[in-house]
Formats: structure tokens, C-alpha cells, sequence
């Protein structure tokens, strides 16, 4: 069992209308690593994550988590959706609950836990993400690094075996990316099996096992951050990871 | 002058007792347009094409008839030819209510679509099933965005409560009528008719307001007061 890997995708295709978005994408994530999504925009990145999770069905391929197929599991696919937890750019934060709540309506509702333990679970989560002393807010309350710490708090509660992440710091102001990368640092640190769509190439470089760049719905090239910053074989790689980082500067020096 | 003030005195605690039957009908309609309404606009939000086509035929239909031809309709076509034997109130109630429901389910449709789709999606991700991501998430949002237009319905059916006099359901103005034609007093006695419609709308929007304060989120919907 050593060597199988927590997330197996291959050959994903996905079509919108006679537009194919993903053209064959296929990857593997062994426990622990961090595998890193870059490229343009437009060019299938959430659609893929969507499809790893099946809130997109593919129309060809297959995604497999810790050896078991998924794709076209009809029934058991809220049993597969519980065990990847999903970060979205906008957060979709329950806009009715508390951050508490937030956290713990998964437990209860989908995890059948008694009020009880939820709460104690999702106060843990909360502390894990620092927001804790926000638990009894509401979404409208907090800020935007706030409520993205939160949505990570909300779907690390369900214990997943592995984390999706798609452009989390994308909707942020630059001084508040920080603290939601720092969260992501600290899962990457403790061993949490992540695939993360960003363009934040200071975090690629330090979190990344491996980084993707895609475009027009394939994995154009691959390789671990040393490689694909110093040596890409595609001048768009070596563009688009130089364009992005300029701007990352930029940030850091304004901010 | 006088003799009208005689002819409201003594009518007044027959015309009042109408009360509780108009508001009883109120209640009814209302609850059974909620009732129809909103899995209506569930289904029609997050269901199949076909269940779409078919509740929008429904809402089309019912929103095209006028009350009073509905309330003809039912009482004496529908229900005598299935040989069914309903009181005129509760005729009344489901005429009343099943037109409610079409208006209902148009207003809870908006309230779901205003949510977006990041709500579900979100939902979803946790492993939610569709039936739970729509009991638990979606449907207590698109109450508070509803809520403002849903409670319309009050004032609306508040009024149209009255057609059932046609059907003698003896609600406020049935009561009135038969007040009108024993003292011959048609102007104070419509007017008393006519404030008491008028406190009974007062008081249900003050009590809606009262419950829409109650159930608000901060930073949700209307802006804080
Ligand atoms: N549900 C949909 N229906 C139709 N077209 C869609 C749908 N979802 C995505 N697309 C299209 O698919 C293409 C890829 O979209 P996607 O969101 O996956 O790109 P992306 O790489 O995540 O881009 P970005 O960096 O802007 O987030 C886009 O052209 C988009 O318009
Ligand atoms: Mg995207």
C-alpha cells in the first residue's frame, strides 16, 4: 500500500458546449506533497480541481483516491467529497451561520457528530487557523483573509485526506494574502497532502513538490520549483513564471 | 347621522366576530401557498427540466385566473363533480392558497437564485448531499431574502379574503353585507368593514417586521437599522 498515491487523475477531458477545457491532464499527489497549479487564465485549472472532486464530472478520465476510483460513483460520491477538502477563490462562505457553525453544520450534518463534540472539533479548527476569538461572527464581519481562514478551517474540520485549493489568495488584498499563506505553510509543514492553484510563486517555490504549468487544458511542462524557475524547457513557462514573480514583488515591496 | 352610529353599534359585534374567520382563511391560504410554494421553487430551482416546464405551467395557469373565477371554479365545478362535500371556508382556503402558491413559489425562485451557486457548491464539497445542502444551507438564506417580498402575501390575501363572500363564507364583509341590507345604513357599515381590513393589515405588517428583525444576520441582506 506503500506506493500507492492519495490522488491518482488521468487523462481528464472536459468539455463546455464544442469548447474543450481540459484536453488530457493526468497527475499523481503521494501522501504529503504539495503539488502546485500555474498558468493563464482560462486555461482549466479550476475546472480541473472540480473535476478531481467530481463537482465538475469529466467526460473522460479517472480521478482515484487511496486506490479506489471515484468518477461515476453516484451514491458514495458525498463519502468521497468528505475525505478532499475544498478551498474556493471566493470563499462561499455559509452567509446564515457563524463562523463556529460554519465549521461545525459538516459535522453534524454530514458526519452525524452530536452537538457536543462538533463544537469542541470545530473550535479546534478554528484555533488551528487563528480565528478562534471570531468563532461567534459572521461572515460579513470578517475581513477577507479572515473569512479564507476560516473556509480552510471549515473543510479541514472533515479531516480529508487531501486539501484543493483554488487561487486562494487570488481575491485578497495583497496585505492580506500573508496570513491565509501562512496557514497554508503550516498544513504543508505538517504534513497535509495539498494540490494548490496560485499565483503566488514565493509560495510555489517554498511549498511545491512539484509544479504544474498548464495551458490551453493540458500540463504544458512539469518539475520540481529549482527546475521549473531556473531551466523551463517552454519560453511560456519561463514568461508566465517570470511575469507572475515580478508582480509578487512588486506586492511585497508595496505592502 | 345617528341612526348610523346605531346601525355600527349594533353590528359591530357581529360584524367583528368575522374576524377570525377572514384571518383563519388568511392563515390557511398563506400556510398552504408555503407549503406548495416552496418545494415548488426548490424543484423548479434545483430540479430537472421536466419538473421546471411543469411547475411553470402551474404558476403560468394560476396566476392568469382571477380569484373570483378560481373560487367559482373549485366550488362549484371541481369538488361537487369529484363528489367531494367541503364547507365554502375551506374551499375558499384552497382556492386562495393554491393561487398563493403560484406567487409564492415565483418569489422563493428569486430567493434561491439570488444565493449563487457557491453556496451549493461549497455545500456539495463537504460532502453534503444535494437534499442536505438545500435543507440546511440553501433554504434558511433564501427565507431571509424572501422574507421582505413573501410577506406581501399578507396584504394581498388579506384582501382578497374577501371574495369568498361570494361563496358565503361568513367572513368580515359576508357579515357586513347581511348587516347593510337589515338596517339600510350602507356607508358607515362599509366604512367600519373597511377600517377593520385596514388594522388587520396594520397590525400583520407590524408583526412581519417584528419576525423580520428577529431572524436578520448582520451584514446580511437589508441593511442594519
Ligand atoms: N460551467 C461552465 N460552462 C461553460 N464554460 C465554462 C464553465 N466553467 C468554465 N468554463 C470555461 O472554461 C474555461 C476554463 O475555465 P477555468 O475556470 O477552469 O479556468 P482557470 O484556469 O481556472 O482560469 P482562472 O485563472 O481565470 O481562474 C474558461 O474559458 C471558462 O469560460
Ligand atoms: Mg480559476
Amino acid at each position: 500500500m506503500n506506493n500507492t498515491p492519495v490522488l491518482k487523475v488521468q487523462d481528464i477531458h472536459k468539455s463546455f458546449g464544442n469548447v474543450e477545457v481540459l484536453r488530457g491532464v493526468s497527475f499523481e499527489v503521494e501522501k504529503g506533497e504539495t503539488k502546485v497549479f500555474i498558468g493563464p487564465s482560462g486555461t482549466g485549472k479550476s475546472t480541473l480541481l472540480k473535476c478531481i472532486n467530481q463537482l465538475t464530472i469529466p467526460d473522460r478520465g479517472n480521478v482515484w483516491l487511496n486506490g479506489r476510483e471515484i468518477v461515476h460513483s453516484h451514491v458514495k460520491i458525498n463519502l468521497y467529497r468528505q475525505q478532499m477538502g475544498m478551498v474556493f477563490q471566493n470563499f462561499f462562505l455559509f452567509d446564515h451561520l457563524t463562523a463556529v457553525r460554519n465549521v461545525e453544520i459538516s459535522l453534524i450534518k454530514v458526519k452525524r457528530m452530536n452537538r457536543k463534540e462538533a463544537r469542541e472539533k470545530a473550535m479546534e479548527e478554528l484555533s488551528r487557523v487563528g480565528m478562534a476569538d471570531k468563532a461567534n461572527s459572521y461572515p460579513a464581519e470578517l475581513s477577507g483573509g479572515q473569512a479564507q481562514r476560516l473556509s480552510i478551517a471549515r473543510a479541514l474540520a472533515m479531516d480529508p485526506e487531501v486539501m484543493l485549493f483554488d487561487e486562494p489568495t487570488s481575491s485578497l488584498d495583497p496585505e492580506l494574502t500573508g496570513e491565509v499563506l501562512d496557514v497554508m505553510r503550516k498544513l504543508a509543514r505538517g504534513g497535509m497532502t495539498m494540490v494548490v492553484v496560485t499565483h503566488e510563486m514565493g509560495f510555489a517555490r517554498w511549498a511545491a513538490n512539484e509544479i504544474f504549468f498548464m495551458d490551453e487544458g493540458v500540463i504544458l511542462e512539469s518539475g520540481p520549483p529549482a527546475e521549473m524557475f531556473t531551466r523551463p524547457r517552454f519560453e511560456r513557462t519561463r514568461r508566465f513564471i517570470s511575469r507572475m514573480t515580478e508582480l509578487y514583488a512588486e506586492e511585497q515591496s508595496d505592502g | 347621522m345617528l341612526r348610523g352610529f346605531n346601525a355600527v353599534y349594533d353590528s359591530l359585534p357581529y360584524i367583528l366576530s368575522g374576524i377570525p374567520i377572514t384571518l383563519g382563511l388568511v392563515a390557511l391560504s398563506i400556510a398552504l401557498g408555503l407549503a406548495i410554494g416552496v418545494p415548488m421553487a426548490i424543484g423548479q430551482t434545483y430540479g430537472n427540466k421536466e419538473t421546471g416546464r411543469l411547475i411553470s405551467l402551474y404558476v403560468w395557469l394560476f396566476r392568469g385566473l382571477p380569484n373570483l373565477v378560481l373560487l367559482f371554479l373549485f366550488f362549484f365545478g371541481v369538488f361537487p363533480m369529484l363528489g367531494i362535500r367541503l364547507s365554502p371556508f375551506v374551499v375558499a382556503a384552497i382556492a386562495l392558497g393554491l393561487r398563493s402558491a403560484a406567487y409564492q413559489t415565483e418569489i422563493f425562485r428569486g430567493a434561491f437564485l439570488s444565493l449563487g451557486e457557491g453556496q451549493m457548491l461549497a455545500a456539495r464539497s463537504l460532502g453534503m448531499s444535494k437534499r442536505k445542502a438545500i435543507w440546511n444551507i440553501m433554504f434558511p438564506q433564501a427565507i431571509r431574502v424572501a422574507l421582505p417580498g413573501w410577506s406581501n402575501e399578507y396584504p394581498i390575501l388579506l384582501t382578497d379574503s374577501s371574495v369568498a363572500y361570494a361563496i358565503g363564507v361568513m367572513e368580515i364583509l359576508t357579515r357586513g353585507n347581511q348587516m347593510v341590507t337589515r338596517t339600510y345604513q350602507p356607508m358607515p357599515i362599509y366604512f367600519t368593514c373597511a377600517l377593520i381590513f385596514i388594522l388587520l393589515n396594520f397590525g400583520g405588517i407590524r408583526l412581519i417586521h417584528m419576525i423580520e428583525n428577529l431572524i436578520r444576520i448582520p451584514g446580511f441582506g437589508r441593511e442594519e437599522q
